[in-house]
């Protein structure tokens, strides 16, 4: 048994092990999310996450060590952010049909999940910049650490409170649609995925894009949509808010 | 050859974009400059074609992306200890009312049109 224990801290120590464990815990949570017919619950990232995180915890295996591994997957965010403007530019036709209503549903519900955040951090006493971390939390993690970033949140708990929230959204999408009575038609559909891609960001748009391919498309658009409005807007609603 | 050619179209405007967000302190992160900067580069047909497969790809396996900062979740476990309760009921309370709100509006605006469509019919 020492040569196994030898090779498993040499090896939990090399980025090999961090990239390794998170590709391989995946794969198999992306398996068992299709086998079972994509429920909900069955999110791949909440049970990659899961795994992973109480994996590291039993082990001891300090997270920057994981990290060293499997930042070669969280650096991919950047090109991915950059990646948007593909679906952008796919739905442009649409976009300029109808723009006054994609923009003003991509600011009410931007606004509301970022302020109702806001708020109910403060009324419920949390500190400040836990508080700063929330706001920008329905954007998409790196996004979102940038944000916070600016307005004195903490990054790393920004991206932490991003990642949950997408998975909310995730989750609960679904029957909250299905609650209001939005139809899965072409145009429920592209609701469903707009609103997905507005207040759960990359994995709400993920998941829509699991679902059907209308969601998928504007909740790519939601998306993009949601960084240049809350990168532009949550910066300047602080300063204002500040003033007073 | 056409995945690292889109590769490296996106993180040359990946670049760019870090570039002019520090240079001319815009206040939208690197990545976002140059989602914007790409967005027109797309009417190029040499750029289209080799980013639509690699962004395709991209954004297909988005939520792997997020993985490592989730994980991440395991530093701040004092956090959580004090604050996890009341943060989870913000952060579900939240992103139900952006959800409800985002959707909401849209079928307000899908409404209008459809009675307008209707009204013009019968007139």
């Amino acid at each position: 048994m020492p040569n196994f224990v030898e090779l498993w801290v040499y090896l939990s120590a090399t980025p090999l092990f961090g990239l390794t464990a998170t590709l391989a815990v995946y794969v198999v949570a992306q398996a068992a999310y299709s086998r079972l017919a994509q429920a909900p619950w069955a999110n791949p990232v909440l049970w990659t996450v899961l795994v992973l995180a109480g994996g590291l915890l039993l082990t001891g295996v300090p997270y920057p060590t994981y990290f060293a591994g499997a930042q070669f997957i969280h650096f991919l965010l950047g090109p991915a952010v950059v990646a948007l403007a593909w679906p952008l530019w796919q739905r442009r036709s649409e976009l300029r049909q109808r723009w006054v209503r994609l923009l003003a549903a991509a600011l009410a519900g931007g606004a509301v999940a970022s302020g109702s955040a806001g708020l109910l951090g403060w009324s419920m006493g949390l500190p400040l910049d836990v508080v700063l971390s929330l706001v920008p939390k329905s954007v998409t993690a790196p996004v979102a650490m940038g944000i916070a970033e600016k307005i004195g949140g903490i990054p790393a708990l920004a991206a932490v409170f991003a990642v949950l929230t997408g998975l909310v959204g995730a989750l609960a999408g679904k029957y909250l649609f299905d609650a209001l009575r939005v139809p899965t038609d072409p145009q429920g559909w592209a609701a469903r995925g707009f609103s997905l891609g507005t207040a759960a960001h990359g994995i709400g748009a993920a998941r829509a894009l699991h679902v059907n391919s209308d969601a998928g498309a504007y909740a790519g658009l939601a998306l993009g949509l949601q960084v240049i409005l809350a990168s532009l807007l949550i910066p300047l609603a602080y300063t204002l808010f500040r003033l007073f | 050859m056409q995945g690292l050619r889109g590769l490296a179209w996106l993180l040359a405007f990946q670049t760019l974009g870090e570039l002019l967000s520090r240079a001319l302190h815009l206040p939208f992160p690197g990545p976002v400059v140059g989602m914007l900067l790409l967005l027109p580069a797309l009417h190029w047909r040499l750029v289209r074609e080799a980013v639509s497969g690699s962004a395709d790809f991209l954004l297909r396996h988005l939520s792997l992306l997020f993985v490592p900062v989730g994980v991440g979740v395991m530093t701040h476990m004092s956090l959580v200890a004090q604050y996890g309760i009341r943060i989870l009921i913000i952060l579900v309370v939240s992103t139900l009312a952006g959800l409800l709100v985002t959707a909401l509006t849209l079928r307000l605006f899908n409404n209008r049109e459809r009675s307008q469509r209707k009204g013009g019919a019968d007139a």
